[in-house]
This record gives structure tokens, C-alpha cells and sequence, in this order.
């Protein structure tokens, strides 16, 4: 039941088996959440390190209620409190916090592959909460959950996933996740939010949310990274939200059982329109439910694995 | 090779359960404040058919709920295959109530000390009381059992293999012995 992978950098890398028994696990684990006492003893006296060297509030969170309910002792790390202002590189503050025996770490950072390089110097799992525009693994997984519950299944489904594609992390882990589980993805926005190539990585191509949309089952809009310059590869957000806002008048092509999905932070008026984001076809909280639920599972089955890896190296 | 030898057939292990549940009416007078929680796997099954006899003989619903109790274990991460971890499902309260902890085989009794701590974070039932079909032996921690279908002498590596069929299907309770020299099972996954 541990994983195949050691790490949980990407899912570009995960087999659907990992992925499987991810969202499973997730499944059993999400009751506890529900429980008077909402907290389980697996984890107790093992260290989670939240490493964060990007601002987040809802993935850290997450994360920190995640360990909590597993029992974990969980220790924030944010760059505005840390050394990097002080010039220490990020190999040199990784090893300083190994010397601190974590058993885990949650690694964000603004560097695509940062995470990659930690699980290259340290002897700890590693789970990627975002780097860069490359990878948000967890961000998928718990997309996957949620569809998965809401469906049943995820084999043979229609997913478009809509907007600023170029810069979205979130979008290339949903591509990976989603296609080896079976389900058709296809990619919506302006050309110019649109990597060139992306179709290598499994997805479908469309300029008009129009032609996607009516026979989706799930249709994830993902916000404007005005942060990253997405600003300038479009005239105007009033026209982008004309153009490529979800809004009342385009569910109206949808599928009755569309299910409408954000990873938030939302931007009403943008990319949503308030109907929809509130509206029935929504399950953007049961999303950052099913985070708390994913997250565990991951921390849970990462962990054990590691203890494993090292009852076997004492019995050679 | 190892020797299989049927300990219970069908209608022993429905005999056992019978007497098991008019126990359980007996020394808690009725069944008014008795809730059963199955320990999955094993005792799932069991505590279908149990909560069903025990209708049967009071005439009223025994509330049934069920256990994982993988997140409580000691031996989580000693254990080399780890086991997966299912759904726990107990959707009435338990506060006040008499818990009737169910599992096919009593063996070393982490399972049942895992179980009584998932229990408590659910609630303060009155009393926690425990039934088996079948008990083996071996503890290594003080637990006994309230509720027992038989009493089985086994040899520590021996393993203990409980069937509830279901329909047509016969119930049937097999104990498969270790060879001679066998080494010590990693595991106590309640002898299974």
C-alpha cells in the first residue's frame, strides 16, 4: 500500500496505480474531519516542515490542518521570516533544516524544479506545493478527488480547463493527472495564454470557450497571474472577461451535470461571474474540502514509505 | 505443507453466534442503550449478522456502524506491506451507550486497543464490551473478550481464517497450522 514514488514532486512522473491508491486513501480519511475529535495519532512525533518560499495561505493551511489532524508536529517555514533576505541559497537553508530531522517537507517555491533539487540533497520525502509555473501536484489530486466523488469515475470525461494557461502550474498537473486517469482534457484561452506544444502534453487546443464547453463535464476556469505579466498578453481584463469570463449566458450551453470547478483564489467578475461561482453547478468548496482530505493521504503514505526504505536498507 | 483443518462448519459458527447474541442481550438486559461498531474487515460481516439476530430476538433496530482502525495501530510503521486503509462509518452517537466492540478472531490485541482509542474520539460511550468468534490466544496486551464463539488453542505461527457467506454460501472457520520451524509471522494482523 506505500507508494511507488518516493516524492511527490509532479505527476508528470506518478503512475495511475500511486494515483489511485492516493485518492482512496483520501476517501477513508476524509471522515475524520467529521469526527468530534478530529484528529488521528498516526503521525505523532514526526515533524512536517511547511517550507514556503512564495506567499500562500489556503495550500499552507491546508497542509498545516492536513498534518495536524494525522497528529504531526507542523512547523512553518516562510520565506519573509527566513534568511533567504539574508543571501543563504536554498541548498544551504535546506540543510540547515534537515539538521532539524524532519520527516517530511512541503516544499513551494517561485523556481520550477526547486523541489526536485531538495529530493536530490535531502534524505526526507518531499511533496511539491507548487514551483514555479511547472508543477502543483496536490492542487490535481484534489481536483481528481473531487470530480471522482462527484462522478464516480474519471475515466472518459470531458474536462476543459480555461484561461491563463501559460502560467498556471495548476493547469499542467490537471493535464497530466487527469489524462492517465482516462478522462479527455482540453485547454481554453487566448493564444497568447496558451503555451505553443502544450497538445505533446496530452491536451486539446481551443481559442473559444464556446466550442469546449457544451459537452464538458467538468470546466476548471483558472485566475489571471496578472503577478507573473500575464497583464500584457491581452488588451484589457473587461475584454478577457467578455471573451472568456464564465458567466450565466455560456452555462446555459453546459451540460445539466456540468460541474464547475476554481482553485481559487477566485476573481469574481473576471474569469467567474458571481452566478456562477455561487451557483448550483459549483463545488469550489467541496475543492478545498477535498484538500485537507488529499493532503493527509499523501503525508500519511509518504511517510510510511520512507520507513520502510529504511527497514529494508537494515535487513541487507 | 501446511495442514488446513475446519474448526467450525456452518451450523457451529451459527450456534455460536446465537448463543453470542442472546449473551449480549442477557448481560445488558435488552438491548435499549447497545450499539454495535464492527472491526473492518473481519468483524464486518459479523456484526451485520449479529446486529440482525439481535433484532430478531428483541424485536427492535440495533444501530451498526463500522471501523478502520489502520491510523491507531502501534505497528503502522513496522508492518513491511502496510494494510489499506478503508472507510469508517458510525453515523449515530455513541456518548452514553453501550458499545459492542465486534471482530471475527481475538489474537494479540493491539486490534482491539487500537479500536477502544478510535472509539473514545468519537464520544464517551458508558462501556465498551467486546465479542469474537473466535479467540486464540497470544495476547500481548491485557484485553479479554466479553463474548467469545470458541475458544481455539493455536501455535503462535498458525493462522485463523473466518468465512461469513454470504447467501448460499457457508460460514466456516479454518485453522491453517504453521509448518514445523516456521519462522514468527512479521505481523499481527489479528492472525488472519
Amino acid at each position: 500500500m506505500a507508494l511507488l514514488v518516493k516524492h511527490m514532486l509532479g505527476l508528470e512522473q506518478v503512475e495511475r496505480e500511486d494515483i489511485e491508491t492516493i485518492l482512496d486513501t483520501a476517501a477513508s480519511l476524509q471522515e475524520i474531519s467529521y469526527r468530534p475529535v478530529k484528529k488521528v495519532p498516526t503521525l505523532r512525533g514526526k515533524t512536517q516542515v511547511n517550507l514556503f518560499f512564495e506567499p500562500s495561505t489556503r495550500t499552507r493551511t491546508s497542509f498545516e490542518i492536513a498534518g495536524k489532524r494525522l497528529s504531526a508536529d507542523v512547523v512553518n517555514f516562510t520565506a519573509s521570516a527566513s534568511s533567504l533576505s539574508k543571501g543563504e541559497t536554498l541548498a544551504d537553508t535546506a540543510r540547515n533544516l534537515w539538521a532539524m530531522r524532519p520527516d517530511i517537507l512541503v516544499v513551494r517555491h517561485s523556481a520550477a524544479g526547486a523541489p526536485h533539487l531538495l529530493a536530490k540533497l535531502l534524505d526526507t520525502p518531499i511533496i511539491n506545493a507548487g514551483d514555479g509555473a511547472h508543477e502543483h501536484p496536490t492542487q490535481a489530486l484534489l481536483d481528481m478527488f473531487t470530480v471522482r466523488e462527484k462522478k464516480r469515475k474519471l475515466s472518459g470525461l470531458k474536462v476543459v480547463i480555461a484561461g491563463d494557461i501559460a502560467h498556471s502550474r495548476v493547469a499542467r498537473s490537471n493535464i497530466y493527472g487527469f489524462s492517465k486517469m482516462g478522462a479527455e482534457v482540453w485547454v481554453v484561452g487566448p493564444p497568447t495564454l496558451i503555451p505553443p506544444g502544450i497538445e505533446r502534453m496530452g491536451a486539446r487546443v481551443s481559442y473559444r470557450l464556446e466550442e469546449a464547453i457544451p459537452d464538458a463535464d467538468v470546466i476548471m476556469m483558472l485566475r489571471i497571474q496578472l503577478e507573473r505579466g500575464a497583464g500584457s498578453l491581452f488588451p484589457s481584463l473587461r475584454e478577457y472577461a467578455i471573451r472568456f469570463g464564465l458567466n450565466p449566458a455560456r452555462m446555459r450551453l453546459c451540460k445539466p451535470d456540468v460541474l464547475v470547478m476554481h482553485p481559487g483564489p477566485i476573481n469574481r467578475g473576471v474569469e467567474i461571474s458571481p452566478e456562477v461561482a455561487d451557483g448550483p453547478y459549483s463545488v469550489i468548496l467541496d475543492q478545498v474540502e477535498a484538500g485537507v482530505a488529499v493532503r493527509m493521504a499523501l503525508l500519511y503514505l509518504l511517510c510510511a514509505g520512507a520507513e520502510h526504505e529504511d527497514t529494508d536498507q537494515g535487513r541487507t | 505443507m501446511s495442514k488446513e483443518r475446519k474448526i467450525l462448519d456452518s451450523d457451529a459458527v451459527k450456534r455460536a453466534m446465537t448463543r453470542i447474541a442472546h449473551e449480549v442481550v442477557e448481560r445488558n438486559k435488552g438491548v435499549e442503550s447497545v450499539v454495535l461498531v464492527g472491526i473492518r474487515k473481519g468483524g464486518e460481516p459479523m456484526a451485520r449478522r449479529l446486529a440482525q439476530l439481535l433484532t430478531e430476538i428483541e424485536g427492535r433496530p440495533v444501530p451498526r456502524g463500522f471501523m478502520d482502525v489502520t491510523m491507531y495501530r502501534d505497528d503502522i510503521f513496522h508492518q513491511k506491506t502496510h494494510p489499506k486503509v478503508h472507510k469508517t462509518e458510525i453515523d449515530f452517537d455513541i456518548e452514553g451507550k453501550v458499545v459492542v466492540l465486534v471482530d471475527d478472531v481475538l489474537f494479540t490485541g493491539r486490534t482491539i486497543r487500537a479500536a477502544m482509542d478510535a472509539l473514545m474520539d468519537f464520544g464517551r460511550p458508558r462501556s465498551i464490551q467486546l465479542a469474537v468468534l473466535v479467540d486464540r490466544g497470544h495476547r500481548e496486551l491485557p484485553i479479554r473478550a466479553d463474548f467469545v464463539g470458541r475458544n481455539l488453542p493455536t501455535a503462535r505461527g498458525d493462522r485463523v481464517k473466518v468465512k461469513f457467506g454470504e447467501g448460499a454460501e457457508e460460514d466456516q472457520v479454518v485453522l491453517i497450522e504453521a509448518e514445523e520451524n516456521a519462522a514468527e509471522p512479521a505481523g499481527n494482523e489479528g492472525g488472519k
